[in-house]
């Protein structure tokens, strides 16, 4: 059979279809999106459930601080992935820089807390209900920005290379939709963690 | 038309099928009360039961219309629309839709469907939030990995495996409502002429309720997977008259019926780890975790309902559960044969 | 091999050393492979998930049988279940949705090739680790093999206390893997039929296959995850005592229920919605007509596709949800059943009037109608919840649920088998060995799930190793092994069949079928490029335009 194409009749219209990065990237936040959902569900149904040992209103203190600077993160990646459409590379490299900074500040924060319940208030996934689904859901979201934050190190490291440039943007602007996902991810776990579950 | 020798044989094959389909509803029905099967939900005694029988009635003779319409559709087309044997090679008319058509294979099964859900959920809420008169009999049961306990809470009577509900007379009922715990994992009570299944889950208590009309014997068996000996753990209910009922739960509550002397027998078992499980009311032995004994005698069959209640098999039982229920929860004590023999003795006493 | 002028794969493969030949197969991202390494590995699986379920059947061909003990049985009901649907029909629907999409899109492979390859080895590694705790699964005490938990695994049966050893720990850990790799096949799909569709092909355009798999992907993504969820809540229950699962804790053994069944419902609807893609694109070339009311045969799967989000408690009805909780499912399990039959009349209108060439894959596609309709039936009969509080848990669900699965998809999966055979091997199969092979299963499946309704009826739970004596369920349960002969015979002939036409088939020519759509339009076996020019479309059928130029489609969409 032969693959002479056919002709149509509106071949003047350009034929655009969505980059696939954009969409394999908006696939995978839907499917972190019903882990986390599940994860977030039974935090909520295991509220004021906990038959013994601490409870979250005694041990939690809303990280503000912390919070504010996952979420600032998300502003200089967005500015970062900006100037570098404007093939402005050292402009993203120091934006870059300050998203894994804030990034890893946040999670210096919640390292600092879970200390601090560990060791000072004796909380740990053993101890009740409220220990087990307060660590799992913090630590998955955790874990996520862990994974994002290796990838922006592994970019930021391309980029003092020399080797990031403006037609780069577009994927390195899939990544920036990750992170800008655990971000949100970040206020409904806060919202549900520190003032709703409290 | 022509048809092709194959399509003939679909035909042939569309009659017996139509037929095997009626037949399940039509033979099963059973007026003569369970003699097709002791656990026939076609063959309803008590209340819950009855509803459900005319539910399911009413589905099944719309899902019958539904399958002669469109099966007949289907034979039709088979046969019809076969290709010819003298084909010109030319296709068919090209049809690629009907808005109409669409509408009205949409709209007509969406009035199918009100009409069932309504008279599911008339069903539905009529057992589920039905009242309890003031005559209910209470039950808490506990299911166990392999056994399931009885309590009459206000009755003052503890027992296993064996319950014994009173008839409920149409104009004054007397139904049971049973309270279903487990003290393990998931299981589920069904005696399918009593009644449709509940599950007995750990932490999240359930109820049922029935009220049966003819007394008799009623089986059924644990029906949410268990564990090992799940297809063990079978279900006997004993509906008796008022009078009989009352005369067992007297005989029930009464403590065990020792004599002034300690057998041999009452005296290895209650010096062994028989007591760590086991109890009988009146003596030293209060264990929680297996069967109450304090009228051990009184039931038909050990091991929830597994093996007739004979001192062969309760002697067996005792020296290797595994030949009768491989993975039970008892273990083998390690009698000697006298000791055996001795305990055996005083397990029969126990009426 | 195919000696057709276009065919240009690989010459030079043929005279390769084995091992080179192995390592090409093993480090392939071509999408045309990777499908062919999927089916195959669930047909290896199909063999051994129903040598599990023989093993079931004839220890409950009479009352206490002992075949097999036990704990041997409930491993196998356990095995059969999850090697069924997790390593038999989900890597053969993504086999052939990875062979086909790319195909029939006029694409050149899937959108990230490397994810593809990924993908598969994660599924194909999952499952030998469930099948290595036949072997390795044996902990402290000694106890635990293969995992005997059941496929749904309810808690607080797989808490320590109860599951001990291992085994449970190779059910968890062997379904996690292979539900990364599901999601990340479900991504690839999405992306690939977004992103790669030739130029003309719009959504509107594209053949029913591709966008019923799109919808299969999307509730891939939203089903599978709450499942992988809860599985590593399971895990941390059991390794690091976590108490989710911990009724003794003041945890809910009913939440698991839930998690698993918002992952469980959607599933049978990924199972059993690439099954209506292989039936569509089957059932309008074998009637020689175009399939009926496209737009609405969209609609209503995406329909099904949404409501089926809606409907996990049903599975629940028995476990003493409150009234008007059971009320709501009953009406959205009753109302999926409108666009499910909505899609039955519009195939048998797709059917009427049209010139139906009895083939082996229409033979397998109007089995797959027949008893399509009365697993539907069977669902409407359990979507009344009272019905289903004798029905649920009990030989009659059992007897639905496999009506669906081989009596539906496995029957619509043997026709996309002889109806694609020719293009992925350039073989034609044997008609008579494949005609056989039907009418073999077909009577074996009748056998042994029609007569399984009935025991459920009069009583007989599911999981049971065995059954006892005067309660009217022997001899339904004997025809019900008798069939399962039968079904194996037919498996071995179908095998056969494969492997014979392999080697020996007559040439089967670009289109044996004279089809309508892309894959059609090169040679069989395709060349690994697809395409030498990226075809442009103007209707849902280009190759019936480019046959029918006096009348084509385009003039009527």
């Amino acid at each position: 059979m032969s693959t002479q194409p056919t002709v149509i009749s509106d071949a003047n219209i350009p034929w655009e279809l969505p980059s696939r990065g954009r969409v394999g990237m908006f696939c995978l936040i839907s499917a972190e999106s019903a882990i986390f959902t599940i994860f977030v569900v039974a935090y909520l149904f295991y509220v004021g459930k906990s038959l013994t040992g601490p409870m979250p209103k005694d041990v939690l203190h809303a990280p503000i601080f912390f919070t504010i600077c996952l979420l600032s993160s998300s502003l200089t990646i967005h500015l970062a992935i900006k100037a570098l459409k404007r093939a402005k590379v050292g402009s993203f490299a120091l934006w870059w820089f300050f998203t894994l900074a804030l990034g890893a500040t946040f999670l210096f924060g919640t390292a600092r807390e879970w200390h601090h319940l560990i060791y000072d208030e004796g909380l740990i996934i053993q101890t009740n209900l409220f220990g087990t689904t307060y660590y799992s859901l913090v630590g998955l979201h955790a874990f996520h920005v862990t994974v994002g934050l290796l990838a922006i190190t592994t970019v930021l490291l391309f980029a003092l290379f020399g080797y990031v440039r403006e037609e780069h943007a577009e994927r390195v602007d899939v990544l920036a939709l990750y992170w800008h996902f655990v971000d949100a991810v970040w206020v409904v776990v806060f919202t549900v963690v520190y003032v709703v579950g409290r | 038309m022509r048809i092709t020798g194959f399509s003939n044989r679909r035909a042939r094959l569309a009659v017996p099928a139509l037929v095997l389909l009626c037949v399940p509803v039509t033979a099963l029905a059973d007026p003569t009360g369970g003699s097709l099967s002791p656990t026939n939900i076609f063959a309803p005694v008590s209340t819950p039961a009855h509803s459900i029988f005319g539910l399911s009635l009413f589905v099944l003779a719309v899902t019958a219309a539904i399958f002669a319409i469109v099966f007949s559709l289907l034979v039709y087309c088979v046969l019809k629309f076969g290709k010819p044997t003298a084909d010109d090679g030319r296709e068919p008319p090209q049809v690629y839709g009907s808005n109409q058509v669409e509408l009205a294979w949409t709209v007509i099964p969406v009035l199918v469907v009100v009409v069932l859900f309504l008279a599911t959920a008339r069903v539905l809420v009529g057992i589920q939030t039905a009242a309890q008169p003031r005559n209910a009999i209470q039950v808490i049961a506990i299911g166990h990995q392999f056994w399931w306990e009885y309590r009459y809470p206000g009755l003052k009577v503890v027992t296993a495996n064996e319950l014994h509900v009173p008839v409920s007379d149409p104009a004054d009922p007397s139904p049971t409502f049973i309270t279903l715990l487990s003290a393990d994992t998931d299981h589920s009570f069904w005696v399918p002429r009593l009644g449709g299944k509940t599950d007995l889950i750990p932490n999240h208590p359930n109820s049922m309720w029935f009220d049966p009309q003819q007394t008799g014997l009623y089986l059924g068996q644990c029906a949410q997977y268990c564990g090992t000996q799940h297809a063990k753990m079978l279900l006997r209910v004993y509906v008796q008259s008022r009078q009989d009922f009352d005369h067992w739960v007297a005989q029930q509550s009464q403590p065990a019926q020792t004599s002034t002397t300690v057998s041999e027998g009452q005296r290895i078992f209650e010096t062994t780890a028989c007591i760590n499980c086991h109890a009988v009311t009146g003596t030293v032995a209060e264990g929680r975790f297996g069967p109450d004994l304090t009228h051990l005698m009184s039931r038909e069959t050990i091991a929830s309902g597994v093996a007739p209640n004979t001192p062969e098999n309760l002697r067996l039982w005792i020296q290797n559960p595994a030949a009768i229920k491989p993975a039970s929860k008892m273990p083998a004590m390690g009698l000697s044969d006298h000791q055996l023999d001795a305990v055996t003795a005083y397990l029969t006493t126990l009426q | 091999m195919a000696t057709d002028a276009i065919s240009t794969f690989r010459p030079d493969t043929v005279s390769l050393p084995l091992v080179a030949r192995l390592h090409d197969w093993v480090t392939t991202v071509d999408h045309k492979r990777l499908g062919i390494l999927y089916i195959v590995y669930a047909l290896v699986f199909l063999i051994i998930g129903g040598i599990e379920a023989a093993i079931m059947r004839i220890q409950l061909i009479r009352p206490h049988n002992n075949f097999v003990s036990p704990d041997v049985f409930n491993r196998m009901f356990t095995m059969h279940g999850t090697t069924m649907i997790f390593f038999v029909v989900m890597p053969m629907l993504f086999g052939f949705a990875n062979y086909l999409i790319p195909l029939m899109i006029g694409a050149r492979d899937m959108a990230f090739p490397r994810l593809n390859a990924f993908s598969f080895w994660l599924t194909a590694f999952g499952g030998i680790l469930l099948y290595f705790s036949f072997l390795g699964a044996n902990g402290l005490y000694g106890a635990g093999n293969a995992p005997d938990v059941g496929w749904f695994a309810y808690a607080p049966l797989t808490s320590r206390t109860f599951s001990l050893g291992h085994s449970t720990d190779f059910w968890t850990f062997s379904l996690l893997v292979s539900g990364f790799g599901s999601i990340g096949t479900a991504i690839n799909i999405i992306a690939t039929v977004f992103c790669l569709r030739c130029p003309g092909m719009t959504l509107a355009r594209m053949p029913l296959f591709a966008w019923l798999n799109l919808v299969m992907a999307v509730l891939v993504i939203l089903a599978v995850s709450p499942l992988s969820a809860a599985q590593i809540m399971l895990a941390v229950d059991r390794y690091l005592g976590g108490h989710f699962f911990d009724t003794q804790a003041g945890g809910s053994a009913v939440i698991w229920m839930h998690f698993f069944w918002i992952f469980g419902h959607p599933e049978v609807y990924v199972l059993v919605i690439p099954a209506f893609a292989f039936v569509s694109e089957i059932v309008p070339v074998f009637s020689r007509k175009a399939i009926f009311g496209y737009p609405v045969m969209v609609a209503a799967t995406v329909c099904i596709a949404f409501i089926s989000m809606s409907v996990w408690a049903h599975h629940m009805f028995t476990v003493g949800m409150s009234a008007n909780v059971n009320t709501f499912f009953v009406l959205s399990t009753m109302a999926i059943a409108v666009p499910t039959g909505i899609k039955i009349f519009n195939w048998l209108a797709t059917m009427w009037g049209g010139k139906i060439h009895f083939k082996t894959p229409m033979l397998f596609c109007i089995g797959f109608l027949f008893q399509f309709l009365i697993a539907g039936l069977t669902g409407i009969m359990l979507s009344a919840a009272p019905f289903t509080w004798h029905l649920g848990n009990s030989y009659f669900v059992v007897a639905h649920f496999h009506y669906v699965i081989v009596g539906g998809i496995l029957f619509a999966t043997f026709g996309a088998f002889y109806y694609w055979f020719p293009k992925m091997s350039g073989k034609k199969y044997h008609e008579p060995l494949g005609k056989l092979h039907f009418w073999l299963f077909i009577i074996g499946f009748h056998l042994t799930f029609d007569f399984m309704h009935i025991p459920g009826l009069l009583g007989m739970p599911r999981r049971i190793y065995t059954y006892e004596p005067g309660r009217g369920w022997d001899t339904l349960n004997l025809i019900a092994t008798i069939g399962v002969f039968f079904q194996a015979a037919a498996i071995l002939v179908f095998v056969a069949n494969l492997l014979w036409s392999y080697f020996h088939g007559d040439t089967a020519g670009s289109d044996p079928w004279d089809a309508w759509t892309l894959e059609w339009s090169i040679s069989s076996p395709p060349p690994v490029y697809n395409f030498a020019t990226i075809p442009e479309v103007r209707s849902r059928r280009p190759l019936w335009d480019r046959k029918h130029p006096e009348d084509p489609d385009w003039k009527y969409e």
